[in-house]
């Protein structure tokens, strides 16, 4: 933040702010579950939450790395199949280990996969990228749908459950989402905290100019295979909760379609914070879930596709540029006399300041 | 950029609005929801069905047991996950009496298990066809009206064998449960009379190049049964013709349909004399059942020429809950139990012929055994050979002795 910036008169300090929104959002995150029915707990509040957690892996890569990649989706279903082989399942299949032991080699493993995908397509940029990324996630994807003797081809498994700890079962309404929570607040916090360390700035700068920062002598390719890593961790969480909220994993959770909604709800709720893909996944989940209530079933696709497109139409930057927007007509009507307001957009940019502190010897 | 996390309660205020919409109901009214796949591979298959649920529904000027209907439809894409999802919200916040659907087998296995879930509600299936659903670990309160994949084979392993002459055969189908439990069914008879099923072919859905498996079918055969369906079935029909096939086909319940029967040319004098089986025959000559292709026609102008399995099966089922709830008057208030009893124990009659439900609440019914033949007009059509009345579910073995035989999988059963 510009030394200018900060002596202008706020109706709140910056960090005030950022801790009251906070809290209020804390607030009635936890408050949510219990006073609506459990259907709204489950299927909208841990599915939101679940699927946000799997595209913000997509808006760390993409937002803070510039780099889109569409196996973040493979990276959740690699971790949804091995808890089903390691953990259990209906066809007693696998090693049936406790949970405690399963959901470590299930992270471990999507963690892994994720690096090996970040190893192979970290060299490219741009549509390069897509294509790479692409052409790994199909090639999952037939792994899992023609393989009998490991992923049980067409059918996947069924029955995955998480388990019953502290005498809760986990898959209960209530239960399933405040882990949902915990798991999205955890994945929130490491992406936050990372997008300020020196590790963020310098793959933000590599974003914005890789020849630069490579001739400053930053290891472009290790940082952008260590984004993919710590980009599939985060994933891999995201989905161990899918397939224990499917109870089932089978090769079309790692098909096009889901492939995509991982971008879609990235880009509908805003690649420039981490909160955007969890506002996009409660948009994307209530949409699918109400659009046929509201139009003739043969259309309901058509009009969540029309919301789509209305939002990325009218907000290149998703949901958090409108909200973006509408604080600054606020913020503009409160402070009329503030004519040195910044413009919203420049925020997400790495500030020249950032830069200066990377480079030794230069303040 | 910090204030933007203000963001989180606009959705949630959205949330809170829509959470009590459609709370309110009158006591005169019975929600019915129907669960169908309206999105992916079988969308066009998903409206049809609908088509058949509304036309039963009609029928009943929408009203059954004294009390008006309520139809809310919910839709998937084919796949277990989206089914329940669906029917999670049709159940847990359209707050349905009773849940018609789903169209498909995976979908119905789990159904079956959501069924468990939820004791208070009544689940009656749709057109899916797995065998399991009903037969291992059924739920009590899921019933299910239309046949399953092995029923609908019945009496063609016989005909096949006996009529037919065929000791040696291939099979090859999609590899997925339906064509499993359709192999299994053509397979349950055709071992038994004394056949032999030397090597299974499975082929990924949507599979365009059947090169290799044209290839390696065996020369010492003496038919192939083609469980394959849809763009699969024409795909492989052309490139065994081409390849130079001569062997008979045995079909499947959906690989012969018209796509296949417009064939012209030297194929077209090969297929003459191919026998398949189903719930249905487009060509039955029965009074009932031309009524019934009739006001299928007129129903909706987009419509087929005849009525597919899966509008003739979400027929059937809309019909049979509507004469359970005319039965008990409309009345759910002991916990379905009286409702449940009248589906349990009421026979149905539908348009192709009498259906009612054994101890597992699958349907006993008629099945038809029918053949390739050129019609008057020079043009192929199914003809009606057999109806094999009131088939059940292990298709005349114990019950005890069927299961043994295992799972539709794969490799069970197995007659090498």
């Amino acid at each position: 933040m510009s030394a200018i910036a900060d002596t202008l008169p706020r109706p709140l300090p910056l960090w005030l702010r950022a801790v009251l929104s906070h809290a209020i959002l804390a607030i009635l995150l936890v408050i949510y579950p219990l006073i609506v029915p459990d259907f709204w707990a489950f299927q909208i509040g841990g599915q939101s939450l679940f699927l946000g957690v799997i595209s913000l892996s997509l808006m760390f890569l993409g937002g803070y790395g510039g780099m889109v990649s569409l196996a973040q989706m493979t990276v959740a279903g690699v971790a949804g199949y091995l808890i089903a082989i390691v953990g259990g399942n209906s066809l007693n299949f696998g090693l049936m280990w406790p949970w405690w032991a399963a959901v470590p080699v299930a992270i471990a493993g999507g963690t892994m996969a994720a690096t090996l995908i970040g190893a192979i397509s970290a060299r490219t940029t741009g549509i390069y990228t897509i294509m790479i990324t692409i052409a790994i996630a199909m090639a999952f994807f037939y792994l899992a749908q023609q393989n009998y003797t490991l992923f049980n081809g067409h059918s996947g498994f069924a029955s995955i459950l998480p388990p019953q700890v502290f005498g809760i079962d986990w898959r209960a309404p209530i239960p399933f989402y405040f882990m949902s929570l915990a798991v999205a607040v955890l994945s929130y916090a490491i992406v936050l905290y990372l997008s300020r360390s020196t590790f963020g700035i310098a793959l933000q700068g590599i974003r914005d100019n890789a020849r630069r920062m490579r001739a400053l002598g930053f290891n472009v390719t290790a940082h952008r295979i260590a984004a993919y890593a710590i980009a599939g961790f985060i994933a891999s969480l995201g989905g161990i909760l899918l397939a224990w909220f499917n109870s089932r994993i089978s090769p079309g959770t790692v098909d096009t379609g889901p492939i995509f909604e991982v971008l879609i709800i990235a880009v509908l709720g805003g690649m420039r914070h981490p909160v955007g893909p969890f506002l996009g996944a409660v948009i994307f989940v209530l949409l699918g879930t109400f659009a046929i209530d509201f139009i003739d079933r043969e259309r309901f696709n058509t009009l969540i596709g029309a919301c789509f497109l209305a939002i990325v139409l009218f907000s290149p930057d998703g949901v958090l540029g409108l909200w973006g927007r509408f604080m600054a007509l606020i913020d503009r009507a409160g402070a009329a006399n503030n004519m040195l307001q910044r413009p919203i957009g420049d925020e997400d940019g790495i500030q020249p300041a950032a830069i200066g502190r990377l480079i030794p010897g230069r303040k | 950029m910090r204030h933007k996390l203000l963001g989180g309660a606009l959705p949630l205020a959205v949330a809170a609005g829509l959470l009590f919409a459609g709370s309110a109901r009158a006591e005169d009214t019975l929600k019915i929801g129907v669960l169908a796949t309206f999105e992916g591979p079988f969308a066009i298959l998903g409206e049809d069905s609908l088509r058949g649920a509304n036309m039963a529904f009609k029928e009943h000027n929408m009203m059954a047991g004294g009390k008006k209907l309520e139809i809310i439809t919910g839709s998937s894409d084919a796949s277990p996950e989206s089914a329940i999802k669906a029917a999670r919200k049709l159940v847990e916040q359209d707050k349905v009496d009773i849940l018609i659907g789903p169209l498909s087998g995976d979908e119905g296995l789990a159904m079956r298990d959501y069924a468990k879930t939820q004791p208070q509600m009544t689940f009656i299936n749709g057109t899916s066809a797995a065998e399991p659903t009903t037969l291992v670990d059924p739920a009590p309160n899921f019933f299910r009206f239309t046949t399953d994949g092995v029923q609908w084979m019945a009496g063609l392993g016989t005909y096949a064998y006996e009529t037919k002459g065929y000791k040696k055969v291939v099979t090859i189908g999609e590899d997925y449960s339906y064509p499993y439990t359709q192999v299994k069914g053509f397979m349950i008879e055709f071992c038994k009379a004394g056949g032999h099923v030397v090597d299974k072919f499975w082929t990924p859905l949507g599979t365009k190049d059947y090169s290799s498996i044209v290839a390696s079918i065996p020369e010492d055969i003496d038919a192939i049964y083609v469980a394959l369906g849809g763009a699969d079935a024409i795909n492989f029909l052309t490139q065994y013709e081409q390849a130079g096939g001569t062997k008979p086909l045995i079909g499947g319940s959906i690989t012969v349909d018209q796509s296949v029967l417009s064939a012209k040319g030297k194929r077209r004098d090969y297929l003459l004399g191919t026998p398949s089986a189903g719930p249905l025959a487009d060509n039955w000559d029965n009074p009932k059942w031309k009524a019934f292709v009739a006001a299928y026609k007129q129903s909706d102008a987009k419509a087929f020429n005849s009525p597919t399995l899966f509008s003739h099966g979400y027929y059937i089922e809309a019909t049979a809950m509507m004469q359970a709830l005319d039965a008990v008057n409309g009345d759910l208030s002991d916990g379905h139990k009286k409702f449940r009893d009248a589906l349990a124990t009421q026979t149905v009659d539908t348009p192709t012929g009498p259906v009612h439900l054994d101890h597992n609440r699958n349907a006993i019914g008629d099945e038809f055994l029918t053949e390739i033949a050129a019609g008057e007009d020079g043009n192929l059509y199914n003809k009606v050979i057999k109806v094999i009345p009131q088939v059940n579910q292990t298709l005349g073995v114990s019950e005890e002795e069927y299961i043994k035989t295992g799972q539709p999988s794969r490799e069970a059963p197995a007659c090498p």
